[in-house]
């Protein structure tokens, strides 16, 4: 079976999509000839040509609004942001007009748009390249939020995001772009709001997002060898969020970890934790939720100060085995 | 040099304009009334006196031409061919209304008539306008975009941005400034060091001029010329209408901020009133003629409250709707 990694998921998802529909092109800073600032697009301009493939100024503010406007006139633009921390400048077009539009206009027009954003930490480009910036997006109404954690996922969340009539906000964590794993050649599209259980176990949930599932999967391998079952549920979307996945988890396991490597006040950690407290699901939790977020410090450029920031496999490890240390009830 | 005069132009286009010029300052005028007797809620922005620059740029339009609007809105929305019960019903928060009364006074959009929407964030349209001006280059639509903004709108980074990046790509939109010397309080001329803003088209390499914002043939000259070198495929230009804003910012205005004396002067450069004394001068209409345009304008502005106060409220179960497109 081919193994692919995931940027070349992206590009692949990304080429299939524009080879069969007209509408669909890309504008975003680098992306002709230099290929994108982390080789998404390379190849791209050579096969669609510049008209499709769009480079533009380092205008992020005329970027986003320029897709906005296309796409409320008939395209479905592709904005790559080349790191996701520009996205305050963007931010007027996706929150005050994309996300709007539609609802102020009474129902009338649509915004169907993908803004794809490399995001997170790891890459030693220290505080203004590194953010997990998606709870703010998501808190938004009008906006979908995307937040892949393997080439697959990524492949076919971005053919859903890209033929949705919303605006999607699509983020690539930077680390994960050269993993590789079995992806189908052909098309395909995993519908937003549908969450996957990246492994099955019937002790604690880690429901964690982008790479954090990894961390998960690996304080899951760890936690094997000690007799417990972890259960690693991905909700690959924020926005619309499959509640119904996170709350079954909940159920079977009665104790939950909660892992974003966005900083953990004001995270959307926060609000998985909330939703599993006013569901069903608090009848069976057996243990206090534990919850794991980067601190709240600007991400540092020091490698072994980077890396203290954000939650490790250790860190989840730990949790669970505390967690599992509560008896559960029968309920 | 100029095309459009009142002898050149066809007699019934002429009364068409004249009766949309009267038609946005009865409409802004009822508005101005009824949120002064608290009927209409929210906040409004009037652009009584500067009907001229909304009327001149969307006469030399086709049908399929694209606008964007502002805060300052209701001109530009009737100018291209909005029904002012739908705008009328949309301020009273209607379900009528043009926005299921979601959106109120800064938010009316009519996509079937090729208004794009005004926005209530200051300087919001320029980018919206060459994406749409990029839809209609890369679809071979045939259409521009013109996009209204005021003087304060200039000073906003998406200004610099956008009119940069609708010249690289030759995008067929028309960025029209309409510089009522205000923004909110400030003056034009404590907010910018140039005496016009029409000259900063010079930093993007595209044409920019300066038109009398209250002689609706100057801006349909001026606009007309622009239309026609975005239609050809030039790319973008920059129009400044010079003009005043009569009324306050919004409905908390004191105007502290001007003098009394300087608003007469504007009053008596009233852009209705000029157009008039032209068609009269040139004897393609009677007095009475006019006359009966303005009542006609009134009546369809009066009409338009009657509409609204029939019209129902929104039902509370369409709170929800709308968010998301399907």
């Amino acid at each position: 079976m081919r193994e692919i990694t995931f940027v070349e998921a992206v590009r692949e998802a990304l080429s299939q999509e524009m080879r069969q529909n007209e509408d669909v092109f890309m504008l975003g800073e680098d992306i002709g000839v230099y290929g994108g600032a982390f080789g998404v697009s390379r190849g791209m301009i050579e096969e669609f040509g510049k008209e499709r493939i769009r480079n533009t100024p380092i205008s992020e503010a005329a970027i986003s609004g320029a897709a906005v406007g296309a796409a409320l006139t008939g395209m479905r633009p592709i904005v790559e942001l080349q790191f996701s921390d520009f996205i305050t400048i963007a931010m007027d077009n996706l929150v005050n007009q994309a996300a709007k539009i539609r609802y102020m206009y009474g129902g009338k027009g649509s915004v169907p748009m993908v803004l794809r954003t490399p995001a997170g930490s790891g890459t030693g480009a220290a505080a203004q390249h590194s953010q997990s910036l998606e709870a703010w997006v998501a808190h938004v109404p009008g906006l979908k939020v995307v937040q892949p954690s393997t080439a697959s996922d990524a492949k076919g969340l971005l053919k859903a995001a890209i033929d949705d009539n919303n605006p999607v906000i699509f983020y690539e964590h930077k680390l994960l772009y050269k993993t590789s794993e079995h992806v189908p050649e052909e098309q395909y599209s995993i519908p937003l709001g549908q969450a996957d259980v990246k492994r099955s176990g019937k002790d604690v949930s880690i429901i964690a997002t982008g790479i954090m599932v990894h961390r998960a999967l690996e304080a899951a391998e760890e936690l094997e060898k000690e007799g417990v079952e972890v259960e690693v549920v991905d909700p690959r979307t924020l926005v619309p969020l499959d509640t119904e996945t996170i709350i079954n988890s909940v159920k079977k396991t009665g104790r939950v970890i909660i892992a974003h490597e966005a900083v953990k006040r004001g995270g959307f950690g926060g609000e998985i934790a909330s939703t599993i407290v006013e569901s069903e699901a608090f009848d069976f939790l057996d243990a206090p939720i534990k919850r794991f977020g980067a601190a709240s410090v600007p991400i540092p450029y020091n490698p072994t100060l980077e890396k203290a920031t954000v939650p490790s496999a250790d860190d989840l490890s730990a949790a669970a085995r505390e967690v599992v240390s509560y008896a559960k009830q029968e309920v | 040099m100029s095309n459009y005069t009142v002898e050149s132009m066809d007699r019934e286009k002429l009364l068409d304009l004249y009766h949309q010029m009267w038609l946005i300052r009865f409409f802004d005028e009822k508005v101005d009334e009824f949120f002064a007797k608290g009927e209409i809620h929210g906040t409004t922005h009037l652009a009584v006196g500067q009907e001229a620059s909304a009327v001149g740029s969307c006469a030399v339009l086709e049908p399929k031409d694209k606008i964007t609007s502002t805060h300052r809105g209701h001109g530009h929305c009737i100018a291209k061919g909005a029904d002012v019960n739908l705008m009328m019903a949309e301020l009273f928060g209607r379900e009528t209304g043009y926005c299921k009364g979601k959106g109120g006074s800064m938010h009316i959009a009519d996509l079937e008539q090729g208004n794009l929407g005004a926005n209530g964030i200051v300087g919001g349209g320029f980018a919206i306008a060459a994406g749409a001006a990029l839809t209609s280059s890369m679809k071979n639509e045939g259409y521009v975009v013109l996009c209204f903004f005021g003087d304060g709108a200039s000073n906003e980074g998406s200004f610099h941005e956008a009119l940069n990046l609708a010249s690289i790509w030759d995008l067929p939109v028309v960025f029209i400034c309409e510089n009522n010397q205000y923004g909110m309080s400030g003056p034009v001329k404590e907010m910018t060091n140039i005496e016009h803003i029409a000259v900063r088209a010079d930093s993007y390499g595209i044409p920019g001029s300066v038109a009398d914002g209250n002689d609706v043939f100057e801006v349909m000259d001026k606009v007309d010329e622009a239309v026609r070198y975005a239609r050809e495929g030039n790319g973008p230009s920059l129009i400044e209408c010079k003009t005043y804003r009569w009324k306050g910012h919004s409905k908390s205005d004191a105007k502290k901020y001007r003098t009394r004396e300087e608003e007469k002067e504007w009053r008596e450069n009233d852009p209705i009133k000029r157009m008039r004394e032209q068609m009269i001068q040139s004897s393609i209409c009677t007095e009475e003629e006019l006359k009966s345009i303005k009542e006609r304008a009134k009546k369809a502005v009066e009409d338009s409250v009657t509409f609204s106060k029939e019209s129902p409220e929104p039902s509370l179960s369409t709170l929800l709707e709308d968010v998301y497109a399907d």
